[in-house]
């Protein structure tokens, strides 16, 4: 690790006033007036659910979806601590603290959208638990992670702190957090596959099959990178700072990689179940598959050649495709290739609800506030003067 | 370092989850369970029922379940589907002029809609708190409101649609069709089929209902034939002394003691099919039918469960934790040698 001369991470600094988070501010107000109506008249009374539908955006949108794009901080520290680059150690802070907003969010989440949660402590209930569950490996795997990010992210709040001496004690045992911090992602990543599984023809075949834990897991990890780039560009750019090509470049590169591999496996797993013809007929599912596709090969064109991947607009953009595509994947999967009586919609149909999507909006602000809070007044991003020098 | 060496053995333990879960996924196969030897359930026949709903007010009653309203004066109980608040429900196929009963064409037809308490139900392997359960003797699948978290993945996985929430309620419960696991103890079985006029929903030991379905399927349409009615009585019934209970109640093996209600009318004519015979590995629920299944909203449904596979899966992946704890090991030694405590201080230049 000898290329490992990094600049300490330093808080932004400035104004924690502005037009970006006071929109926060109102629209967590809303969000929360919203499931102030959801808890006192029941899930029907705020949202589009019905049992056709018993899943909708909060489910969808804020969970699958939400902790596969909270996924860049397993991403990259896979990458540095596991793959040994630690080129990429600045990059690793400010992922996982987008990852710890989406994970914690995601689970606080999942307490909106279930019917009866003050039964919740049962998923932890030894003479409760159903280890044939999925659903079970998902929630509690996901739990551990959420516990484990936090101790992963707190050298942040100990450094601010002058904490040094708990830092350094910390800092021991850190290898084996960093460890459960790659296997418990990969381990829930893939389980929000087979959740699927369980449902079986009511899924249609282009997205249902036995290979459903090796696909998502992948496009969680491709997900993980495409959301670092995102992140970093968006970032520089609203802080003026100095883009962080040098790192972006090489790590699309892997990134791409691991795209290719999920292809290749996407379209062998078609060919092999024979679903591939159900890819050509005239019909919505076709249609989104073919969406999906398509945001997912799109990146192997557009910066498949080195000299594109210098490109900051092209790298934002196939970042953007690519989160777009995994998101498809998991949309078209939990809701648009899902019927819940086979070749009858039996009358029912889904579209989230105004209340809904604020509730989602208000997520995502608290994700926003708390990423801008964090980052000016702790020690996550590279400083800035000493990134000249690189 | 050796940083190329480093990055294939993170390679190595990175990929393990993935390909290992694979090529397991075939070796540690859980087949589709039967339903048990003593499985109890209903047999619905749509050639005897003339759509009269007692069975879908006797369910209410007996379930303590409030009316439902689809028509404008709201005077009756009138439910277009199971739900929450609706467990069992008869449901009619309409097709043009609607002649003859149980014909496709320009004809009608009745379907009962309640669980089919499959012998590996897929809501029972979903529900991660273990609130929906199949009882090991009845094979009958019951809820327990008391765990259950209302995360609804029993509603998402069940290919019958049939477990339903109550959205409307902030305190709403899964509702659906327990075989009245809760009349049982007074001797009492499912209220659809303690009611019904004609036989067409009966009740009892799923392999009984199961011959009794096979007997129907061989007469000839027109026929005359004897028919049971309310609870198909088993060869152990039907050699149990019947004997006052300390309340004074005949009872006959556990039941309440009837008078024969056998009666005999003209054979109806019958698809060559029993439906839940075979569907996901089979149902405790049989139902014989005119007209096809699939155009009576059943789905068509493959021999082996969706739980199979689904367990199948998860089993291969975690199994005793065996996978975890191999790839949690490898990626610890790993990062061991890749982490140093300096590490998280960048500013000293890294290790």
């Amino acid at each position: 690790m000898a290329n490992n001369q990094h600049a300490a991470p330093a808080p932004v600094g400035g104004s924690l006033v502005n037009a970006v988070t006071l929109t926060c501010g109102v629209l967590i107000a809303v969000m929360l007036a919203i499931l102030l109506v959801r808890f006192l008249f029941g899930l029907g009374s705020v949202t589009g659910l019905n049992d056709g539908y018993p899943w909708g955006i909060w489910v969808v949108f804020d969970v699958v979806i939400g902790s596969a794009f909270a996924c860049g901080g397993f991403s990259v520290a896979m990458l540095v601590y596991i793959f040994n680059k630690g080129e990429y150690h600045p990059l690793v802070r400010p992922a996982l603290l987008a990852s710890l907003f989406g994970y914690t969010l995601a689970g606080a989440g999942v307490i909106f959208d279930l019917g009866r949660p003050w039964n919740v402590w049962h998923m932890f209930n030894p003479w409760s638990i159903n280890l044939n569950s999925v659903m079970f490996e998902v929630a509690v795997c996901i739990s551990l992670y959420i516990i484990v990010m936090w101790i992963e992210f707190s050298p942040t709040f100990l450094e601010q702190y002058g904490k040094a001496e708990a830092k350094r004690k910390l800092g021991k045992a850190m290898f084996f957090i960093i460890a459960l911090g790659t296997v418990l992602p990969m381990m829930h990543q893939s389980s929000l596959g087979t959740l699927l599984v369980v449902l079986g023809v009511q899924i249609h075949p282009l997205w249902q099959t036995p290979l459903q834990p090796l696909l998502y897991l992948l496009t969680a990890i491709t997900m993980g990178y495409a959301v670092v780039l995102f992140e970093s560009c968006l970032t520089s750019t609203a802080y003026r700072r100095k883009l962080e090509t040098h790192m972006l470049t090489p790590l699309a590169k892997i990134m791409l990689g691991f795209l290719a591999v999920y292809l290749v496996v996407r379209v062998a797993d078609l060919v092999v179940r024979g679903a591939l013809p159900r890819a050509f007929e005239p019909s919505i599912e076709a249609l989104m598959f073919w969406l999906e596709m398509l945001c997912l090969a799109a990146p192997l064109l557009l910066i498949g050649a080195e000299a594109n991947r210098r490109n900051p607009a092209k790298l934002f953009l196939a970042g953007v495709l690519l989160m777009l595509g995994g998101a498809l994947l998991r949309l078209n999967g939990y809701l648009i290739g899902y019927e819940t009586i086979v070749g009858d919609s039996g009358g029912f149909s889904y579209f989230p609800t105004l209340p809904e999507v604020l509730v989602t909006a208000g997520m995502f602000a608290i994700e926003v506030l708390g990423y801008i809070i964090i980052t000016r007044r702790f020690p996550v991003l590279p400083r800035e003067n000493a990134q000249a020098t690189h | 370092m050796g940083t190329r060496r480093d990055f294939l053995k993170g390679v190595l333990a990175g990929s393990a989850a993935a390909t290992t879960g694979v090529v397991a996924t075939s070796a540690l196969a859980r087949e589709t369970r039967p339903r048990p030897p003593e499985a109890l359930g209903l047999l619905y026949d749509g050639t005897l029922c003339v759509g009269c709903k007692a069975c879908v007010a006797a369910c209410k009653t007996a379930n303590e379940n409030p009316a439902e309203f689809s028509t404008v004066d709201k005077l009756w109980d009138t439910p277009l589907d199971t739900s929450g608040y609706t467990f069992n429900i008869i449901k009619m196929y309409r097709n043009g002029t609607m002649d003859a009963k149980d014909q496709e064409v320009n004809g009608f037809a009745f379907m009962k809609t309640s669980c089919m308490h499959c012998g590996d139900p897929s809501c029972v392997s979903a529900c991660p708190v273990s609130a929906m359960t199949k009882d090991p003797v009845t094979g009958v699948v019951g809820y327990n409101p008391d765990k259950c978290i209302g995360c609804r993945y029993c509603v998402a996985a069940c290919p019958f649609g049939i477990p339903k929430y109550q959205y409307d309620s902030p305190t709403g419960r899964i509702g659906k069709c327990e075989l009245c696991r809760h009349r049982h103890e007074e001797g009492h079985y499912s209220a659809c089929a303690e009611v019904c006029p004609t036989g067409a929903t009966l009740f009892g030991r799923t392999e009984d209902l199961l011959t009794e379905a096979k007997r129907r399927i061989a007469m000839k349409p027109g026929e005359m034939n004897r028919f049971p009615r309310g609870h198909l009585l088993s060869a152990q019934d039907k050699n149990a002394k019947v004997a006052a209970n300390a309340k004074g109640v005949k009872m006959r093996n556990g039941w309440r003691e009837e008078p024969d209600q056998t009666y005999e009318t003209q054979a109806g004519k019958y698809l060559q099919h029993v439906y839940g015979e075979k569907e996901y590995g089979g149902t405790q629920v049989l139902k014989l039918s005119g007209v096809n299944f699939q155009k009576m909203g059943m789905p068509d449904l493959p021999p082996d469960a969706a739980a199979a596979m689904s367990e199948t899966i998860q089993h291969s992946l975690y199994g005793g934790l065996l996978m975890p704890f191999a790839v949690l090991g490898a990626m610890t030694y790993v990062a061991k040698r890749n982490v140093k405590p300096e590490d998280e201080e960048s500013g000293k230049g890294g290790s």
